[in-house]
C-alpha cells in the first residue's frame, strides 16, 4: 500500500520521470467506441421486457401536507399490473445526498413528491397503473417565496463548507470610501437536467442487491442506499460504469431505493428510470439566490471593501447550503471582507449541489458587480480587476498554492482582441445587432478527497486500474490510463481501467471537481509500489530505471515488463488522504473569460458570437478531453446567463416549466466556436499530480462574461438572471 | 398512456368511417397521450393515405395533402419559389427530427404549450372545462395578449399556420358524413370565449385532407420569429407578411402573428393601416398602434406587447426595403 | 408486427402504446437509442425510419409495420465505425455519451437532407444551401447536449461533410 496524505508536498512520482509520452496528450476518449456505437450500457440497460418488472413513480401533485389516503383500486385493476407499493416505510419522499432521504409517505413536503412506485410487466402499464393512483392530501399552506421568509432565516448550517466570515466594517468603509456599488442580484432555481434521466435495475439473490445505475460517488451512495433499505453496506453492490451525465445530481435517487424494495417485493428484478418531469421535483435543485455585493473603491481603483451576503433557500429535508460566496472569499484584495449567507427553509425539494455550488452562481454577481465598479472608476475591467490582485490569501494571509488570474487575464485579452473593446457601452453595431464584449474572472476552489485505488501489473504485461471511481463524461476511464501509462512505461491499449463498481476499492467518485486530483493521485500512488518492485527485480533504483513501452531499461539491460513480473501479478494499492496542506495553502483554481455577444436592438434577443476562456488548473491530463470539459463549463454559463430557470409558482410551489421544452438550457444553435487556452502550472501543493479542478472552474465567470459583454453592447444592466429578452428590452430605448 | 384500439385506415372515407381519433405524425398526439392530457379511446392510423403530395392546381395555387410532412412542404420547390413565407415559417419551428415527422394537417391542430395546460395537477378550462384557469394568475409568460377569454389566454404555438394565415389557406375536410368541405383559415379557429377546449370548427370525425393555396400572392414575404434560445424553441412573438409595394406606395398587406393570440391571429385594421400608405416607421407604427389596440397584458406576459410592437415594424422595414 | 432494423427482420408484440423507442431498447435490447425526455425535447432517441431522422420517442411503435429501421448499432460497431463515428471519437464530439447516438443518427439525416437541397432556418437562401457551422448548429438544433460538446459536434460533422467551419 501506497499511503500519502497531503500533509506535505509529494516528494516526487515514478510519473513524473516517465518517458511513455502519454499523460496531458490529447488521447481520444478510451471508451470512445463504446459509446458512440452506442454499446457503452447505461444503468437503466440491463435486462429487458421479459425478464424484469418495470416500476414507475408515483407522485403526489401537492406541496404541503398530510397524506388522507392513496387510492389504488383502480391500478391494481389494470392489465399486467403487478404490485402498487404505497406502504413501505422506507419508502423515500426524493433523492438523497449524502444521507438517506426523509421517508415515509404519511406527509407530503414539497411538490410532486415520491409516495411509492407501480409495478408492471412492460413500461406502458406501469406508467398506466402509476396515474391511475389517486392520492388523497390534506393540503397545508405552503411557504415558497424565499425573500417572504427572510425574517425565519438561519445562518449557515454547522457542518457547512463555508461559514460568515468578516474582517474590518463594511458598512464605516461603504460609507466613508469615494466609489461605492452597493447592488442585489438575483439568480433562480436550476435542474441539473442530465439528458440521461435518475435510472436503476435492482436484482437480489438471497439477502444481496446489485443495483446497476448512474451515481456519481459510490462510495457515497452505497451506505445511503443500504440505510435506505435497511440492510447492512456489505449487502449492496452498485454498478455504474457509465453514467449519462451527472453535474452534482446523481448521488442517489429514488428510482434506486424503490427499484430494490419494488425487487424484493416481487421475488424479481425491477427497474425503474423517473421521468423527465419527476426529476424536476424530485431531485435536489440549486437554489434560487439574492446576492447583495458591495464594493468600495479608492478613486484610482483600490478596493477597500468587498462584501458578498446571500439568501438561499433550502427544503425541509435538506442540510446543505449553497455556498454563494465561495468565489468571492480570496478572489480580490481589499482590507475590509463581508461575506454572509441566510437559509430560507421553503417547502420545495432539497437545494443541494449543482455544477460548481457557490462560484457558478456567486460569480454572476460578483463579477457583474466589478464590471460596474470599473465602470463607475472610469477603469478598463482587467485593470481595476489587476490592480487588486492579492498577493497572499487576503482571507486567511495563507499562501497561494499557485495563483495565475493575472496571467489568465493578460493571456485572454491578447488572444480575444480586447483592445479593440469600446470602453463606451452601444458603440458598435451592424444592421440590427449591437455588439460588445465582456470579461469575467473565473475561479473554483480546489478540492481532494480520500481517494483508493488498485493497479495490477499482469504477468502478460497489462496494468489494470481498478477503484470505484466514476467516469460521468469527465473522461476518468482515459486520464487514468494515462497517469498509469506514464508511470509505468506503457502504451494506452496496454492498459484497462474498470470503475463503477463497489467490489472495487473505495474511489473520489466523481464531484466538486476533485475526481481527477483525488483518484488520478490513488493510481499514480499504487503504481509507484509497483515501479519499486520492478526496480528492485532489475537491481536498480527506481529513480535510475526507465519504464518505456512495456520494457524497463536500467544500467545496460532492457527487460520486458512480463518477464519482470515472472507468474504472479504485481498488485499494489494506492491511497491519497486530504491533509493539512489545504490549509497551509490557498488553493483554487483560476482563469478569465471573454465573451463577445450580439443583442438585437428590435426585439433584446442576445446571441453569443464568441468565447474564450484561459484557465489554470494545474496540470492537464489530457489537452483533448481538457478543453472538452472547459467548453462545457463555458457553454453553461451561457445558459446562466441567457436562459437556465426553473420557475416556480408560488401560489402551489410546483416548478412550472417542468420539462426539457421550456426549461431551456442551451441548443447547438446557441453555441458559436469556443476558444480555450490553459496556463499549466504544476499544483505541486494541491495533490501528488499536481492538477485542479477544472469542470467546475469553466462555468465560474462564464455567465458574467456574457452578461457582462450584454451591458458593453446596449448599455443595458440586468441584475435578474437569466438575462431573457424581455428584461432587455425593457432598457432599449423605442425603435 | 390509457390504452386504445389501435386500427389503420386505408382511405379518406374509411378514416372517417372509423369513428375515432385520427393519428398521423403523432408529435404532438402522443407527447399529449403520454400526459393523459388526451386519452383518445380509438386511433386511427392515416399515416399511410395518399394525402402526402403537393400539387399545382390550374389557377396557380397549390393544393397540399394533409400528410406532407413540415420538412418535406419546407422544401418544396414550389414553396420556396412562390410561398416562401411558408418555408421559412416551417423551418423556425421545432426540430429537423419534429419536422421530418409532424404533418400539414396535424400542425393545424397542435394545442397549446400553455405549462399549465401541460400540467394536469393544475386547473385548466381547455383540459377541463369548467376546471378554472390557473395560468391567468400564474407563469402567463409565453401565453396571449390578443383574443383571449376571461377562461383561457393560451396561445396557438404553430408557426406554420401563422403564415398559412397571411396567405389565406383554405382548409380541406372529409365529414364523417363523407362529405367534403372548404374552411378559410380565418374561419377555422375559434377564439376561446367560455369554450376554450373548442379550438377549431372541425365536427367530431372530421379529417383536414388538404390545405389548398390561392396563387402566389405579390410582394415581399418574410417571417420573422423572436424566442428565447436560437432555436427548437416557440415562439414568444412571430409576425408572417406578404407586402407589396408600387410606385413608392404599400398596395397590399398581409400580416398574421404567432405568440399573441390563441389562433394565429391576423387583424384587417393592420392592413388597412398600411395600404395606400408610404411605408415609413410612422405608418408601421400605426399599423402596430392597430394590431395592439385591444392587447391585454397578465402580468409576465406584459413585455409581448412592446415586442409585438417592435417586431412588427422591424419586419415591415424589410419587407417594403423602408429604412430606420 | 414486423420491421426492418439495421437489415434485420424483427417480430415484436409489444403493448399497443408502446413507443418505438421503448421496443427498441426493451424489446429487441438495442439500447444504443436513448430515452432521455420521452417527449421529443431532447434528441437522445434519434433513429433513421425509412431514410428520415425521427423522434423514436414520439411514435407508436404499431405505426412502423414494414418500416425500414436504422438505429446506431446499424450504422457501424466499434469494430468498424462509420466515418461520423469515427470523427465524433476524434473530436471528443461527446463527454457522458448518453446523447452521442441521437447525435450521430441526426447527423446522417441532417446531411442527407443537405444533399437533397433542404434549406433551413439560417439559410439566406431558400434555393441554394451552402453548409457550414451555422448550418449544421441550427440543423442539430433538436438533439440537446447537456454536457455541452456542441462545438465539438459541429467539427465532427463539418469535417465529415466537407464543410467550412467557421
Amino acid at each position: 500500500m501506497s499511503d500519502f496524505t497531503m500533509n506535505a508536498d509529494h516528494p516526487g512520482l515514478a510519473m513524473d520521470r516517465g518517458v511513455q509520452g502519454v499523460l496531458g496528450a490529447g488521447l481520444d476518449r478510451s471508451e470512445g467506441a463504446l459509446k458512440v456505437s452506442g454499446t457503452a450500457r447505461y444503468g437503466y440497460e440491463h435486462l429487458v421486457e421479459g425478464e424484469v418488472a418495470y416500476g414507475y413513480l408515483i407522485t403526489a401533485p401537492a406541496a404541503k401536507g398530510k397524506v388522507t389516503g392513496i387510492d389504488t383500486d383502480a391500478a391494481r385493476a389494470l392489465p399486467d399490473v403487478l404490485d402498487i407499493i404505497v406502504d413501505d416505510p422506507r419508502i423515500p419522499r426524493q433523492a438523497a445526498a449524502f444521507g438517506p432521504a426523509h421517508a415515509g409517505n404519511d406527509e407530503i413536503d414539497h411538490w410532486d413528491q415520491v409516495v411509492g412506485v407501480a409495478v408492471a410487466t412492460s413500461f406502458e402499464a406501469a406508467r398506466a397503473a402509476a396515474k391511475a393512483v389517486r392520492v388523497h392530501v390534506a393540503i397545508e399552506p405552503g411557504h415558497f417565496d424565499t425573500m417572504a421568509d427572510i425574517d425565519k432565516a438561519s445562518g449557515p448550517p454547522k457542518d457547512s463548507r463555508l461559514q460568515d466570515i468578516a474582517k474590518g466594517d463594511i458598512d464605516a468603509a461603504m460609507a466613508q470610501a469615494a466609489v461605492t456599488i452597493d447592488q442585489v442580484y438575483t439568480t433562480p432555481n436550476h435542474v441539473h437536467a442530465a439528458m440521461e434521466p435518475h435510472a436503476s435495475v435492482a436484482i437480489w439473490e438471497g439477502d444481496s442487491l446489485t443495483l446497476h445505475s448512474s451515481l456519481q460517488i459510490l462510495k457515497v451512495a452505497r451506505p445511503v442506499l443500504a440505510k435506505a433499505l435497511g440492510i447492512a453496506d456489505d449487502k449492496v453492490r452498485i454498478l455504474s460504469p457509465y453514467i449519462g451525465g451527472g453535474f452534482g445530481g446523481k448521488m442517489l435517487g429514488p428510482d434506486a431505493v424503490l427499484a430494490a424494495i419494488a425487487a424484493q417485493k416481487l421475488g424479481r428484478p425491477v427497474k425503474i428510470a423517473m421521468a423527465r418531469r419527476q426529476l424536476f421535483h424530485n431531485v435536489y435543485r440549486r437554489t434560487d439566490t439574492n446576492q447583495r455585493i458591495r464594493l468600495a473603491a479608492t478613486e484610482d481603483g483600490k478596493l477597500l471593501a468587498v462584501g458578498h451576503d446571500s439568501v438561499v433557500s433550502q427544503g425541509p429535508d435538506g442540510g446543505f447550503m449553497e455556498p454563494v460566496a465561495l468565489g468571492s472569499i480570496s478572489l480580490y484584495d481589499a482590507p475590509v471582507r463581508h461575506f454572509s449567507h441566510k437559509v430560507v427553509t421553503l417547502d420545495m425539494v432539497m437545494a443541494g449541489a449543482v455544477r460548481a455550488p457557490g462560484e457558478a452562481v456567486g460569480t454572476l454577481a460578483l463579477e457583474t458587480a466589478m464590471d460596474e465598479m470599473a465602470e463607475a472608476l472610469g477603469r478598463d475591467p482587467i485593470d481595476f480587476r489587476k490592480l487588486n490582485e492579492p498577493k497572499v490569501d487576503p482571507m486567511t494571509g495563507a499562501p497561494f498554492s499557485t495563483r495565475g488570474l493575472v496571467a489568465c487575464l493578460d493571456r485572454g485579452a491578447e488572444a480575444f482582441g480586447w483592445a479593440k473593446r469600446s470602453a463606451q457601452p452601444g458603440q458598435v453595431r451592424e444592421g440590427e445587432w449591437l455588439i460588445g464584449m465582456g470579461v469575467s474572472a473565473a475561479v473554483r476552489i480546489n478540492l481532494l478527497v480520500d481517494s483508493e485505488a488498485r493497479v495490477t501489473l499482469s504477468p502478460d504485461g497489462r496494468a489494470r486500474i481498478e477503484t470505484d471511481m466514476t467516469d460521468i463524461g469527465t473522461g476518468s476511464y482515459t486520464i487514468l490510463a494515462q497517469i498509469a501509462g506514464e508511470a509505468l512505461g506503457l502504451p494506452m491499449e496496454r492498459i484497462d481501467v474498470i470503475l463503477g463498481d463497489t467490489d472495487l476499492p473505495p474511489g473520489a467518485g466523481s464531484g466538486g471537481s476533485f475526481g481527477a486530483a483525488s483518484a488520478g493521485s490513488s493510481v499514480a500512488l499504487a503504481c509507484e509500489d509497483i515501479v519499486a518492485t520492478l526496480a528492485e527485480r532489475m537491481g536498480a533504483k527506481a529513480q535510475d530505471m526507465t519504464l518505456k513501452d512495456g520494457h524497463a531499461v536500467a544500467g545496460n539491460r532492457r527487460v520486458p515488463l512480463a518477464e519482470l513480473v515472472g507468474d504472479a501479478p504485481l498488485v499494489a494499492m494506492g491511497k491519497i488522504s486530504q491533509g493539512s496542506n489545504a490549509r497551509t495553502f490557498s488553493q483554487a483554481a483560476h482563469g478569465a473569460q471573454f465573451a463577445e455577444v450580439a443583442v438585437n436592438a428590435v426585439t433584446g434577443e442576445a446571441r453569443v458570437r464568441r468565447m474564450l476562456g484561459v484557465f489554470e488548473a494545474g496540470r492537464i491530463l489530457n489537452a483533448k478531453l481538457a478543453r472538452s470539459q472547459a467548453i462545457g463549463g463555458m457553454i453553461w454559463g451561457i445558459g446562466y446567463a441567457l436562459m437556465e430557470e426553473a420557475v416556480l409558482d408560488q401560489r402551489h410551489g410546483q416548478f412550472v416549466n417542468q420539462d426539457l421544452g421550456e426549461y431551456h438550457v442551451p441548443s447547438h444553435a446557441d453555441v458559436p466556436p469556443l476558444d480555450v487556452l490553459f496556463l499549466e502550472e504544476i499544483d505541486t501543493h494541491a495533490n501528488p499530480i499536481g492538477v485542479k479542478g477544472l469542470g467546475e472552474l469553466s462555468i465560474s465567470g462564464a455567465g458574467a462574461a456574457v452578461t457582462n459583454a450584454i451591458y458593453n453592447a446596449c448599455g443595458v444592466r440586468v441584475r435578474d438572471f437569466p438575462l431573457t429578452l424581455d428584461k432587455i428590452l425593457a432598457g432599449l430605448p423605442e425603435m | 398512456m390509457k390504452t386504445f384500439t389501435y386500427s389503420r385506415a386505408e382511405s379518406p372515407e374509411a378514416a372517417v368511417a372509423a369513428g375515432g381519433r385520427f393519428i398521423a405524425g403523432g408529435t404532438n398526439l402522443l407527447d399529449l397521450m403520454k400526459l393523459q392530457i388526451e386519452t383518445p379511446e380509438k386511433l386511427v392510423d392515416i399515416s399511410r393515405l395518399d394525402l402526402a403530395r403537393v400539387e399545382r392546381r390550374g389557377d396557380g395555387g397549390l393544393t397540399i395533402g394533409a400528410l406532407v410532412p413540415n420538412s418535406d412542404l419546407a422544401a418544396d420547390p414550389q414553396v420556396i419559389a412562390d410561398y416562401p413565407v411558408l418555408s421559412r415559417a416551417l423551418l423556425a419551428g421545432a426540430s429537423g427530427q419534429l419536422r421530418n415527422k409532424a404533418t400539414t394537417g396535424g400542425n393545424l391542430l397542435q394545442r397549446t404549450r400553455c405549462p399549465y395546460f401541460y400540467d394536469t395537477a393544475m386547473a385548466c378550462n381547455k383540459r377541463d372545462p369548467g376546471a378554472g384557469c390557473s395560468a391567468m394568475d400564474g407563469f402567463n409568460r409565453n401565453l396571449a395578449v390578443l383574443g383571449t377569454s376571461a377562461e383561457c389566454i393560451a396561445t396557438n404555438p404553430s408557426d406554420m399556420a401563422v403564415a398559412l394565415r397571411a396567405l389565406d389557406a383554405t382548409i380541406v375536410t372529409l365529414t364523417s358524413d363523407g362529405d367534403k368541405r372548404r374552411i378559410a383559415i380565418g374561419d377555422f379557429y375559434r377564439l376561446p370565449g367560455d369554450t376554450p377546449h373548442i379550438e377549431t370548427v372541425l365536427r367530431p370525425g372530421e379529417l383536414i385532407t388538404h390545405v389548398e393555396l390561392p396563387a402566389p400572392p405579390a410582394g415581399a414575404q418574410g417571417y420573422r420569429k423572436v424566442r428565447d434560445r436560437a432555436s427548437y424553441a416557440f415562439a414568444l412573438v412571430s409576425v408572417a407578411g406578404v407586402v407589396a409595394v408600387a410606385d413608392g406606395k404599400i398596395v397590399s398587406a398581409a400580416l398574421a402573428f404567432g405568440g399573441l393570440a390563441p389562433m394565429p391571429w391576423r387583424d384587417a385594421a393592420v392592413e388597412a393601416a398600411l395600404v395606400g400608405q408610404v411605408p415609413n416607421d410612422a405608418v408601421f407604427a400605426a399599423a402596430a398602434d392597430a394590431l395592439l389596440a385591444g392587447a391585454k397584458g397578465h402580468g409576465a406576459n406584459d413585455f409581448k406587447i412592446p415586442l409585438a410592437r417592435r417586431t412588427l415594424i422591424a419586419t415591415l422595414r424589410t419587407l417594403t426595403g423602408a429604412v430606420a | 408486427m414486423h420491421f426492418t432494423i439495421n437489415g434485420a427482420t424483427h417480430a415484436v408484440e409489444p403493448d399497443i402504446r408502446a413507443s418505438l423507442l421503448d421496443v427498441l431498447r426493451e424489446h429487441l435490447g438495442l439500447t444504443g437509442t436513448k430515452k432521455g425526455c420521452d417527449h421529443g425535447q431532447c434528441g437522445a432517441c434519434t433513429v433513421l425510419v425509412n431514410g428520415r431522422r425521427i423522434n423514436a420517442c414520439l411514435t407508436l411503435a404499431v405505426m412502423h409495420q414494414d418500416d425500414d429501421i436504422l438505429t446506431i448499432e446499424g450504422l457501424g460497431s466499434a469494430e468498424h465505425l462509420h466515418p461520423l463515428q469515427a470523427a465524433f471519437i476524434k473530436h471528443d464530439g461527446y463527454q457522458c455519451g448518453y446523447c452521442t447516438p441521437g447525435q450521430i443518427c441526426s447527423a446522417v439525416g441532417m446531411l442527407d437532407e443537405v444533399a437533397k437541397g433542404w434549406p433551413s432556418h439560417v439559410s439566406a437562401d431558400l434555393e441554394t444551401v451552402t453548409l457550414d457551422g451555422a448550418e449544421i448548429s441550427e440543423r442539430m438544433s433538436g438533439n440537446l447536449c447537456r454536457c455541452s460538446a456542441y462545438p465539438n459536434i459541429v467539427d465532427a460533422i463539418a469535417e465529415v461533410a466537407g464543410a467550412e467551419r467557421a
